[in-house]
């Protein structure tokens, strides 16, 4: 199976951006985008379609299996994780881009700084000074709330995140939730205040994010429990 | 303010970090990634704790008794029985910060696992190391906050500062910027096993380069049972690496099978009736492979779970069919899984005593890299627990000894220029190691793997860290051939038997740059082989 891969490629964050165009013969469809790039990371074996030496593409991965979501990047116009996208699927057209995240500062080729995911859960103050307490009624959703990758998927396509903006965003805002589920008195009063303040002020209920999460979190159902109890002050179910 | 370096952030690093910064201890947190990253998020089946809570007499003694036979008796007792009896103080306070483990008629759920015959492993469905890792990283979020711990989170590690003999320190790089940092005070490493010596063949991540451990080992570190690596069972192979099949996939029922004269045999049910598909996993993978030598039976061995009741793939082990039918395209609630053997974990690593201490003052190694409690061959489930708990008591003897001689701020230095390590020279040193450590060695593979290293695998002149990983990977071979019998995961065909001579723990480390292998025996008789 043969791809024509287009990455946007930079050297470093003050180097102009330019497009490169490798041919990839892949040994089997299975293969996915990071057995592209893992390839595309040897040196000196690819020439581009220029003829030029590729440089080893910098790019971020460690599990392989789409359980870490160092590997996102904008895979033919959708962020995505490279592990997690198929060639067979992605690559029927012969073509597959890859650009960087577009929302955090690019570091180089498609790494791109993603601090202001961890900064944020410090705004928030994302952790717990009690003891939180997990039973057979919220088990499940703290579960699927401790599922979250900070990849930074659904950040890419929401329209009211921007890095530095008070609305912090799904990926802050399903780490929070598990909190949110668990928690009782003051310690769930701080919670709820930081979740209005920095998750339900300034979401517009686009739910773009609603398909994107590479975990499959059902952010929807997650949204629905965390207003009820953050807002609607709902009994704890 | 004190300051304590910590070189991994996974299991072993945010527990470290934890027990340090409630006693105000400064963390300096270093990793080549975010936490989120860790390889222990891949972490599926549980962590094991005699809780009894099913009733069937399960105790601590029982759990220690239970991990010293498994790895095959070379253990340090004194150090499992730590971790054996700590257990349920470890799941306690795991609880206490809202890991949402799986719960059965109001209390926490255990399920079955290999190697053991009593209910012992806490689980969240197969994503147990996932739910630990994302409650420890809140409980570490609250000290960074509070200026106790500063994360490094893009770093890699360069060098490590020894002098005399003692630890002072650790210099690393900023893969982002390039600049170097040199670090002041203690060290814990945390930094996870050799995965990365085996590019594409584990079921590990690819940020487990094994360069700390390479560059340790370069400083006189002495490590322990480098010979001793786990093959699991039950992988599944994907275009990129081995994904694993949680043992939790047995521990529920699920059944092993080849092949035979067109009709299924249960082979492992066959041999060994009492625990069946459950044996310890250095058991299970030779028996795999044995069944595939057998010119009677088919060339693949199957995981049958279609049996299994919809209670299991609802509650219990969702997210592992879910991967399944994503990377294989087969459901494993209707069809069987064609599974192998891979490298899953590796016993062996930094040579430690029972408090986590190095033979280098003032270094100190925890998690999957420290080889301690785990001998020659894992139980599930206790390798989470060997990371928290053994995180926890190299920080409580790091506190209690180091002198507050560290700066909380590292110095930017001059970068050491040394190149970085080639993908090509990668593959094949892997090449070769994984021709000769095998499930199965003999003399012959070992010492041409031996000579190949030395001839062949040439490392780069402007790279001392491949220099450096060669030394590693030629120690580990070193260590197999020196241990001349067959023991847990280090099977010889050419020694079949265990020879008291070797009951204790193979040693490996450079003394004046040639490699010095013996054997610490865990009588306590110093009488080397």
């Amino acid at each position: 199976m043969k791809i024509r891969f287009d990455i946007l490629r930079r050297k470093d964050p003050e180097s102009r951006p330019y497009l490169q165009s490798i041919d990839y013969e892949a040994a089997s469809p299975e293969e996915t985008v990071a057995t592209a790039l893992t390839a595309f990371g040897e040196e000196g074996r690819f020439t581009d379609t220029a003829g030029n030496t590729v440089e080893p593409v910098r790019w971020e991965c460690s599990c392989l299996q789409k359980k870490c979501g160092a590997c996102a990047m904008v895979i033919n116009g959708k962020p995505r994780l490279a592990c997690d996208t198929f060639l067979f699927e992605e690559g029927k057209k012969g073509r597959i881009r890859l650009e960087p995240l577009g929302k955090f500062p690019v570091v180089a080729d498609l790494i791109v700084d993603r601090s202001i995911l961890f900064e944020n859960l410090k705004t928030l103050q994302v952790w717990s000074d009690e003891t939180v307490r997990t039973d057979e009624d919220n088990t499940d959703s703290a579960y699927e709330a401790s599922r979250c990758l900070q990849c930074g998927c659904c950040l890419e396509v929401c329209p009211n995140f921007c890095a530095g903006g008070s609305f912090a965003g799904t990926a802050s805002f399903v780490p929070q939730a598990r909190l949110l589920v668990s928690l009782s008195g003051a310690e769930r009063e701080r919670v709820r205040k930081s979740y209005r303040k920095h998750i339900y002020e300034g979401c517009g209920k686009s739910l773009a994010c609603r398909n994107i999460c590479p975990a499959g979190i059902n952010i929807e159902q997650l949204l629905i429990r965390s207003n009820a109890l953050a807002i609607w002050e709902r009994v704890r179910k | 303010m004190r300051n304590v370096n910590i070189i991994g952030a996974g299991l072993a690093g945010l527990s470290a970090a934890a027990v340090l910064a409630e006693k105000k201890i400064h963390v300096s947190l270093i990793s080549a990634m975010p936490s989120e990253r860790a390889q222990s998020v891949l972490a599926e089946g549980g962590i094991n704790a005699a809780l009894d809570v099913s009733g069937e007499g399960d105790t601590p003694k029982e759990h220690m008794a239970d991990t010293l036979r498994a790895g095959g008796d070379i253990a340090d007792p004194e150090a499992v029985r730590g971790l054996a009896y700590h257990a349920p103080e470890v799941v306690k306070r795991l609880i206490d910060i809202g890991v949402p483990f799986n719960q059965e008629d109001g209390h926490i759920a255990q399920r079955y696992f290999g190697g053991q015959k009593k209910r012992r492993t806490c689980y969240a469905k197969s994503s147990t190391g996932k739910v630990i890792m994302n409650a420890l990283i809140d409980v570490v979020r609250r000290y960074e906050a509070e200026g106790y711990v500063t994360r490094y989170p893009h770093h890699v590690f360069e060098e490590l500062h020894a002098e005399d003999g003692v630890c002072r320190g650790v210099t690393v790089r900023d893969t982002y910027s390039g600049t170097s940092l040199a670090f002041s005070g203690p060290v814990i490493v945390c930094a996870g096993g050799l995965a990365g010596f085996f590019p594409g063949l584990t079921t590990g991540t690819t940020i487990n380069t094994g360069e700390v451990q390479a560059g340790l080992f370069a400083k006189g570190v002495v490590f322990s049972n480098l010979e001793m690596i786990q093959y699991h069972p039950t992988t599944i192979k994907t275009s990129a690496k081995r994904c694993l099949v949680s043992e939790a996939a047995r521990g529920e029922g699920g059944r092993l099978f080849v092949d035979r004269g067109g009709s299924r045999w249960y082979f492992m049910e066959e041999k060994y009736p009492e625990l069946k598909n459950l044996m310890p996993r250095d058991v299970v993978s030779r028996k795999i492979r044995n069944v595939l030598h057998d010119p009677a039976c088919g060339d693949q061995v199957y995981l049958e779970m279609s049996h299994l009741p919809d209670e299991v793939w609802v509650r219990r082990l969702p997210d592992l069919r879910e991967e399944i039918i994503h990377y294989l395209g087969i459901d494993p609630a209707k069809d069987p899984v064609p599974v192998s053997p891979a490298i899953h974990y590796f016993m062996g690593g930094i040579d430690t005593d029972a408090q986590h201490r190095t033979n280098m003052e003032g270094l100190y190694a925890a998690g999957e890299c420290c080889s301690l409690y785990h001998g020659a061959n894992r139980l599930g489930g206790n390798s989470m627990l060997g990371a928290v708990f053994g995180g926890s008591v190299a920080a409580e003897t790091c506190a209690g000894e180091a002198k507050d001689d560290g700066s909380v701020s590292p110095d930017v230095v001059n970068s050491r220029e040394d190149g970085a390590v080639r993908s090509s020279f990668k593959n094949e040193l892997c090449g070769v190691l994984k021709e000769a450590l095998g499930i199965v060695r003999n003399e012959d593979g070992l010492t041409r793997a031996k000579d190949e290293i030395r001839e062949r695998i040439v490392p780069s002149a402007s790279c001392r860290m491949e220099k450096m990983i060669a030394a590693l990977a030629e120690a580990m071979i070193e260590s197999a051939l020196f241990r001349k019998e067959s023991r847990g995961a280090h099977t010889r065909e050419d020694y079949p038997k265990r020879d008291p001579a070797f009951c204790g723990a193979v040693t490996a480390a450079l003394v004046s740059g040639k490699l010095e292998i013996s054997v610490r025996r865990i009588s306590g008789d110093e009488n080397p082989v």
